[in-house]
């Protein structure tokens, strides 16, 4: 039982935090007692190096990995955790089943399911796990399609649509379930140059126009800096340092920082 | 010895009439090992050690040992422990058995064969472990499980005379009556043989012709 994590979070706590989590895969600690805050509304990018981390950061928030140590709290109440006498014990699938419907991810690999149309990939969570009719699920799928520029193609399978089209359509099925919080990890690494400007501009009119939480992992460094509220740079399973873009490209103060950020921009 | 059209004509009506056992017996047989096979996979993946470590070992031990002894001792040996089952059923059970370790690995691989990632997939819309099951992986496990599920319908169907060595009365078994009645043995087994054939090769074009189509369906295919 964990006596240093209260069961609660005051009221005007951050949307996500992130206290004190350990993740380790046997002797390798992946992320290593890390402390994240994300606030209501706040765009934050997730760099460093490959092997950093950053992936597992959106992979234990959205509880596809369990964690070691530690407490991840949403919306003021722990995720990975629930409240048992007095202190935490490890989330039952029941309890987590009832909170994970707030986070919300978008693949690399889009992951949309091959056997359904783009229209039915984004029905089916909204009618399964929300309990939407068929009609009120398929006119905020239509919506979302449109949202994200996708609404003539409602009907294709996914191996008839691009990388660029799929990876859309995989934020329109996540936008689907309303969360809170979008988590969004290298949504670009796997696309053709050509169609990764139509992704970014879909997540800057969520950003801009529908103010919606989202936590970006990602090495385009001109986009982090254009969008994010705060850049956080991984080291190692920690954040080594984080702030405003300008702050955090303009003028890193960490060695790490300046080592990766020159890297990459003499790469680029 | 020449073929005699009149002696094949005469014996046609028994043959047709065996061939229906024999058809019988390849369906049941099947619709165990499709229903059993289920059942040992899943068994093989239940995280319980006390379940899948003797599940696993069963179809180990299964697979590595002929049909034909399986037969053998299921309606010779098993009686003499007490276990006294009809031809019929002797042969219906282990057949299922037999092709149900089969079909068991055919599931496996089939159900290996959807990508992690599209469990992740669910996880994150919060889909329910029997959700995801039953509208992501199964229907994109099945055109993987299909073709050798097909291999195996008709690998019971031309398996079936081994049931004639414990006394079912399926095609081989009535040719072999026939032929110890007449001491004619070459119209009884060229039409077995031919019965064989002309069953098992539309099937199997049947079977390629359902692939197509439901990999069609998926919309896993560009047309
Ligand atoms: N399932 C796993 N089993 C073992 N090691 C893993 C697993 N997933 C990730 N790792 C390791 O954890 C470290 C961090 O991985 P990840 O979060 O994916 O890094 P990043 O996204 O920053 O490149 C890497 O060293 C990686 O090899
Ligand atoms: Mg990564």
């Amino acid at each position: 039982m964990d006596t240093t994590h209260p069961q609660v979070l005051p009221e005007g706590s951050p949307l996500v935090r992130f206290s004190g989590v350990t993740k380790c895969y046997g002797p390798l600690t992946v992320l290593d007692k890390l402390d994240l805050d994300i606030a209501q509304n706040e765009m934050v990018s997730i760099i460093g190096p490959s092997g950093s981390g950053k992936t597992t950061v959106l992979r234990v928030l959205m509880t596809l990995e369990k964690i070691n140590d530690g407490v991840i709290y949403v919306d003021g109440e722990p995720l990975t955790h629930m409240p048992k006498a007095g202190g935490l014990t490890f989330s039952t699938e029941r309890y987590l089943h009832e909170r994970r419907s707030k986070i919300g991810m978008v693949f690399q690999q889009f992951n949309l399911f091959p056997h359904m149309t783009a229209l039915q990939n984004c029905v089916e969570a909204p009618m399964q796990v929300l309990g939407l009719s068929r009609e009120d699920a398929e006119e905020r799928a239509l919506n979302l399609l449109e949202l994200v520029g996708m609404g003539e193609k409602k009907d294709q399978h996914p191996t008839r649509l691009s990388g660029g089209q799929q990876q859309r359509v995989a934020i329109a099925r996540a936008l689907a379930m309303r969360p809170k919080v979008m988590l969004l990890d290298e949504v670009t690494s796997a696309l053709d140059p050509e169609v990764i400007g139509e992704v970014l501009n879909v997540i800057r009119s969520l950003n801009s126009e529908h103010n919606l939480t989202m936590i970006m992992v990602t090495h385009q460094m001109g986009f982090a800096r254009e969008i994010s509220d705060r850049v956080c740079f991984f080291y190692e399973g920690k954040i080594a340092e984080q702030g405003s873009p300008e702050q955090l490209f303009g003028d890193p103060q960490n060695e790490r920082t300046k080592q990766f950020l020159h890297a990459v921009l003499d790469a680029s | 010895m020449e073929w005699r059209w009149e002696f094949a004509w005469e014996i046609l009506p028994r043959m047709l009439w065996a061939t229906g056992n024999t058809l019988l017996a390849a369906g049941v047989g099947y619709t165990i090992a499709v229903v059993l096979g289920l059942v040992l996979m899943l068994g093989q993946r239940t995280p319980y050690r006390l379940i899948n470590m003797p599940v696993r070992e069963l179809v180990e031990f299964v697979r590595s040992t002929p049909l034909l002894v399986q037969l053998f001792f299921v309606f010779f040996v098993a009686p003499q422990f007490g276990i006294k089952l009809s031809a019929w059923t002797a042969g219906m059970l282990t057949i299922g058995l037999h092709f149900g370790t089969y079909l068991s690995e055919v599931y496996r691989g089939a159900l290996e064969g959807v990508p992690k990632s599209q469990w992740e997939a669910c996880r994150a819309l919060n889909f329910t472990t029997g959700y995801t099951y039953r509208r992501v992986i199964l229907p994109q496990a099945f055109p993987i499980a299909l073709p050798g599920m097909g291999n195996y319908l008709v690998g019971i169907f031309k398996d079936t005379p081994l049931l004639a060595t414990i006394g079912v009365a399926e095609l081989m078994h009535t040719a072999n009556a026939l032929g110890a009645e007449t001491y004619r043995y070459l119209e009884p087994y060229t039409m077995v043989g031919f019965i064989f054939l002309i069953i098992s090769l539309p099937t199997a074009m049947g079977l390629r012709r359902l692939e197509a189509a439901v990999a069609r369906a998926q919309g896993n295919t560009r047309h």
